[in-house]
């Protein structure tokens, strides 16, 4: 060996050294850059869901906030208890023939020119299967198909029991997919995929097929379809989202009021019905338990099969009434109801608390081993509740007359006449028992936790968390061998948990952003071992780079964080401003952290989320109000809405759009007189109640600008207070649209009326 | 511990830390009950600031786990380890310039890009090999279809930006 190859062994060696280091700084380098995506992936997720979670809590706040308006509203005249009733009327049970008059879909005309699918009665496998190739060439079916569609649905769930029955004797497998929310694709590319529905291959559709997507009324029609060709095969469980109230939310009362205008009404009429008789559940082989949301440690399916399920109506939640008229006119007049019942919140007392729905209404609501259940009220009928209504009136007229000084008149029967709903109910007892609905919502809104025990889904607002412990007992109880459930999106599509006792399956991919998370659907053969497959309906997403994928998802969550932080700028400052005691305009990245947080009460990762949402300061330090100017630019043109204005519609515009829904109850649109009623609201949830209030007086009662006074604004108020100094916020109210009321009014502490 | 003046004061920016770690550390708490899967360490780490390689990612987890390992780490015996790894600035990203000379190190003839099998090479049998799918994922970002290689100078040009 001579020099030259030992310096060329060297070199070698040397290179060889240098190459290896190079490439592992470029792999660290690009770990680390993975990991930071992977971080950002997570972070975006959380965005989503606890924006979701915070609606659905959102969703519950309102309708306790209605149930409070008919307690503690008086109406001065007869048009607004009018008003209150049919708000709050649900006319669910029409005799037969007012169903057959909405069913009524024979003197409807399909035009010539419909070139859309049609439909004859009994449905043959072929129109099933027509229906789903119409809409996948984005037809529409017609009003009057889809009114007998409905209505033949209708007639066949009646004779269905509340928990389906099926063998894996008949058909070789059976496949179960999970929320579908509107997706058309999803469902499409399922059966594409999986093959359509046959005496063969059963499929079980677990709840959620509305809702948030846009094709919500065509994957009704297919499922349907589907249901009445091939009945023994082809099974349906209700989800949460199969109910009216939460529909009014959450986009599939637009959907089909946008697509059938003239007809629109009665659809969503029989719809109501048409859920209520949903399936609550299906057992395979008598082992494997399908329901939607969970299980509680108080589930009973020996009573949840023998209950009449169509009286749930709906699962949002209601006060609890005692049962005994006489006995709530007494509790009332005694002054003592506010003591009984834990405070609304709402109201001023109980304005650190979370949303949460143990702290209202039910005094009944304990049970060994469990932190809270849900308080839970019986609905009622029409004719009941038109009654108590005006025994509350009543109770407050008397209440005030008592104060006043005046002789209180007692057990006068309500002379006013009923409302001719009312007076049409039927006799018997309609309402569900309080343990019956209690059951049903657990089913239809539980999660599960990894923690044992079982307590109340306050995220969520219904139904509650379940343990292992939970999972095992009920499984154990009824000789089962897991349960499969949906009702929570997951990234894969799919999720097991509580040791694979518990199968999770969501089918709509994509379901917040495109590239968000897989859909699936899960096969179960006679030996019952789930066998999953998951998809994204979506050719885009395949396509690009995980980077590109996050991006996107991660850019719509981050728009969709950034709107909620500019709803609650005002509060933003406030709390940012106590982080700034020296007034010198800045705060620590840190401070803002904490402050977003005690403001929003999301639960983010707020740090981790800090340089999407805030551009880096060198020195740690933020100039808050800059930031707060740069989030309402972000936002729409201010014209000359103020922007505190601005912000709070954006805050509650989905709560307003709800109130504005179930007042617009002919669904045209418009709203009575063309008042176009904005309303501003500072700070608190009381303000805003009681503005509330307001929005829906005027707009109702068509009543002037006086209707600022303290006598409706005291109306949300705890019984007995002084009205004036209730109202401890700023309460801008403005009303436009008729210029002699273009006057703003404002109430405050120490301000009058100007 | 060392003097520096940016900070305001050990106090404070010990408390700042803990802070952060926390933060990141709950993003992976699934269970909320302050642990997390080892699996999730090497990212929860990563996205503090910190780029160790594999082998000091492993040194770490030694010392974070417990005597007898779980396959789950607790936040109680992450949060000191990682306040100790924040306050001594220890494994420092790489600067952009670093990156490129190691690049340029693997292409000696400085033709300005690597083919998709030099890097799939050097990438798979050097350093600390990555796996099948690490190498798919970084295929897809970097490789130009057209000239099936990659521009190393407008690849790490563009991952930065992706950063910021």
């Amino acid at each position: 060996m001579g020099s030259g190859t030992s310096t060329q062994h060297h070199f070698a060696f040397q290179n060889a050294e240098k190459a290896f280091k190079a490439a592992a700084l470029i792999q660290r380098w690009y770990r680390r850059y993975m990991a930071r995506l992977e971080m950002r992936r997570h972070c975006t997720w959380r965005i989503f869901q606890s924006i979701e979670y915070a609606g659905q809590q959102d969703q519950v706040k309102l309708h306790d906030f209605f149930s409070y308006l008919v307690d503690h509203f008086t109406p001065s005249s007869n048009h607004e208890r009018d008003f209150l009733d049919r708000m709050f009327t649900e006319d669910r049970f029409p005799q037969d023939s007012e169903m057959e008059k909405f069913g009524d879909y024979e003197s409807i005309e399909v035009p010539d020119n419909y070139t859309g699918p049609r439909l004859s009665f009994p449905l043959l496998p072929d129109h099933a299967t027509a229906l789903v190739e119409a809409f996948r060439l984005k037809q529409q079916l017609h009003a009057r198909y889809v009114l007998n569609l409905l209505h033949e649905t209708r007639k066949h769930l009646i004779q269905l029991p509340n928990i389906n029955r099926v063998s894996t004797c008949y058909s070789e497998e059976i496949t179960v997919c999970g929320d579908l929310h509107g997706q058309l694709d999803d469902l499409i590319f399922i059966f594409h995929k999986n093959g359509l529905p046959s005496p063969e291959r059963a499929y079980v559709f677990n709840g959620d097929f509305v809702d948030r997507g846009k094709d919500s009324v065509e994957i009704l029609m297919v499922l349907f379809a589907f249901m009445l060709v091939y009945p023994k095969e082809f099974h349906l469980n209700r989800g949460n989202h199969e109910d009216h109230l939460v529909n009014l939310r959450y986009g599939f009362t637009k959907e089909v009021m946008h697509k059938y205008k003239t007809h629109g009404k009665k659809i969503l009429k029989i719809l109501k019905d048409v859920f209520c008789w949903l399936p609550l559940a299906t057992l395979v082989d008598e082992k494997v338990l399908i329901l939607h949301g969970g299980v509680s440690d108080m589930t009973d399916l020996d009573l949840l099969a023998k209950l009449d399920r169509h009286k749930i109506v709906s699962t949002m939640r209601h006060k609890t009434r005692k049962e005994n008229g006489k006995q709530v006119k007494k509790e009332e007049a005694n002054q003592k109801s506010s003591a009984g019942r834990p405070t609304p919140w709402f109201l001023p007392q109980s304005r650190s608390l979370p949303a949460s729905p143990l702290r209202l209404g039910s005094l009944q609501a304990h049970r060994a081993g469990r932190s809270s259940s849900i308080p839970c009220g019986a609905p009622r009928d029409a004719k009941e509740l038109a009654r108590q209504v005006r025994r509350s009136v009543d109770l407050e007229l008397d209440r005030c007359r008592q104060q006043a000084g005046f002789p209180v008149s007692w057990g006068e029967e309500e002379a006013s006449p009923c409302t001719p709903e009312a007076d049409s109910g039927a006799q018997e007892p309609l309402e569900p028992t309080q343990e019956e609905w209690r059951q049903v919502v657990d089913i239809l809104w539980s999660d599960p936790m990894a923690q044992e025990g079982c307590k109340a889904n306050t995220v969520r607002g219904g139904g509650c968390y379940f343990g292992p412990n939970v999972t095992e007992r009920l499984l154990q109880k009824y000789n089962l061998q897991f349960l499969i459930r949906s009702h929570e999106c997951k990234p894969e599509g799919y999720e097991f948990c509580h040791s694979r006792k518990v199968l999770t399956i969501f089918s709509a991919s994509n379901y917040y952003e495109v590239g968000s998370n897989r859909g699936a659907y899960v096969k179960l053969g006679p030996a019952l071992t789930p066998y999953i497959v998951q998809y994204q309906a979506n050719k885009v997403t395949h396509m690009l780079t995980m980077r590109q994928r996050i991006s996107r998802v991660e850019e719509s969550a981050l728009r969709a964080l950034r709107e909620k932080l500019f709803a609650h700028s005002s509060d933003l400052l406030g709390e940012f401003k106590k982080h700034d005691a020296d007034k010198t305009g800045l705060i620590t990245l840190s401070d803002w952290a904490e402050a977003v947080e005690s403001v929003l009460h999301l639960g983010l990762p707020w740090r981790m989320l800090r340089p999407q949402l805030v551009n880096s300061s060198t020195d740690n330090t933020l100039e808050y109000k800059s930031w707060l100017e740069d989030l309402a630019k972000e936002q729409l043109n201010r014209e000359n809405i103020q922007s505190s204005l601005l912000e709070t519609l954006y805050r509650n515009r989905s709560n307003l759009e709800t109130i504005f829904r179930i007042i617009d109850s002919d669904h045209s649109g418009h709203m009575g007189n063309s008042f176009v009623v904005s309303v501003g609201v500072e700070h608190d949830s009381i303000c805003w109640n009681s503005c509330l209030c307001l929005v829906v007086a005027a707009a109702y009662l068509q009543v002037k600008p006086e209707l600022g006074s303290p006598g409706y604004a005291v109306r949300a108020e705890p019984s007995g207070s002084p009205p004036k100094h209730q109202v401890s916020k700023c309460v801008q109210l403005k009303l436009a649209g008729d210029s002699s009321s273009r006057e703003s009014y404002k109430y405050g502490p120490n301000e009058c009326m100007s | 511990m060392a003097d520096d003046k940016e900070r305001e004061g050990p106090d404070i920016t010990v408390a700042e830390f803990h802070k952060k770690i926390k933060d990141a550390f709950e993003v992976f708490d699934h269970e909320a009950n302050n642990t997390v899967d080892v699996r999730e360490i090497g990212t929860i780490i990563r996205s503090l600031g910190c780029c160790p390689s594999e082998g000091e990612l492993h040194d770490l987890i030694a010392e974070v786990e417990e005597e007898e390992p779980t396959g789950y780490i607790r936040f109680e015996k992450f949060l000191p380890v990682m306040t100790e790894v924040l306050l001594e600035r220890r494994y420092r990203p790489i600067p952009e310039d670093i990156l490129l000379r190691a690049f340029e190190v693997l292409d000696p003839s400085k033709r300005g890009f690597l083919l998709k099998e030099e890097l799939i090479k050097y990438m798979t049998e050097e350093g600390e090999p990555f796996s099948q799918e690490e190498m798919e994922e970084m295929l897809s970002a970097a490789i130009d279809p057209e000239s099936n290689s990659v521009h190393y100078k407008d690849y790490i040009a563009m991952m930065v930006i992706d950063e910021s």
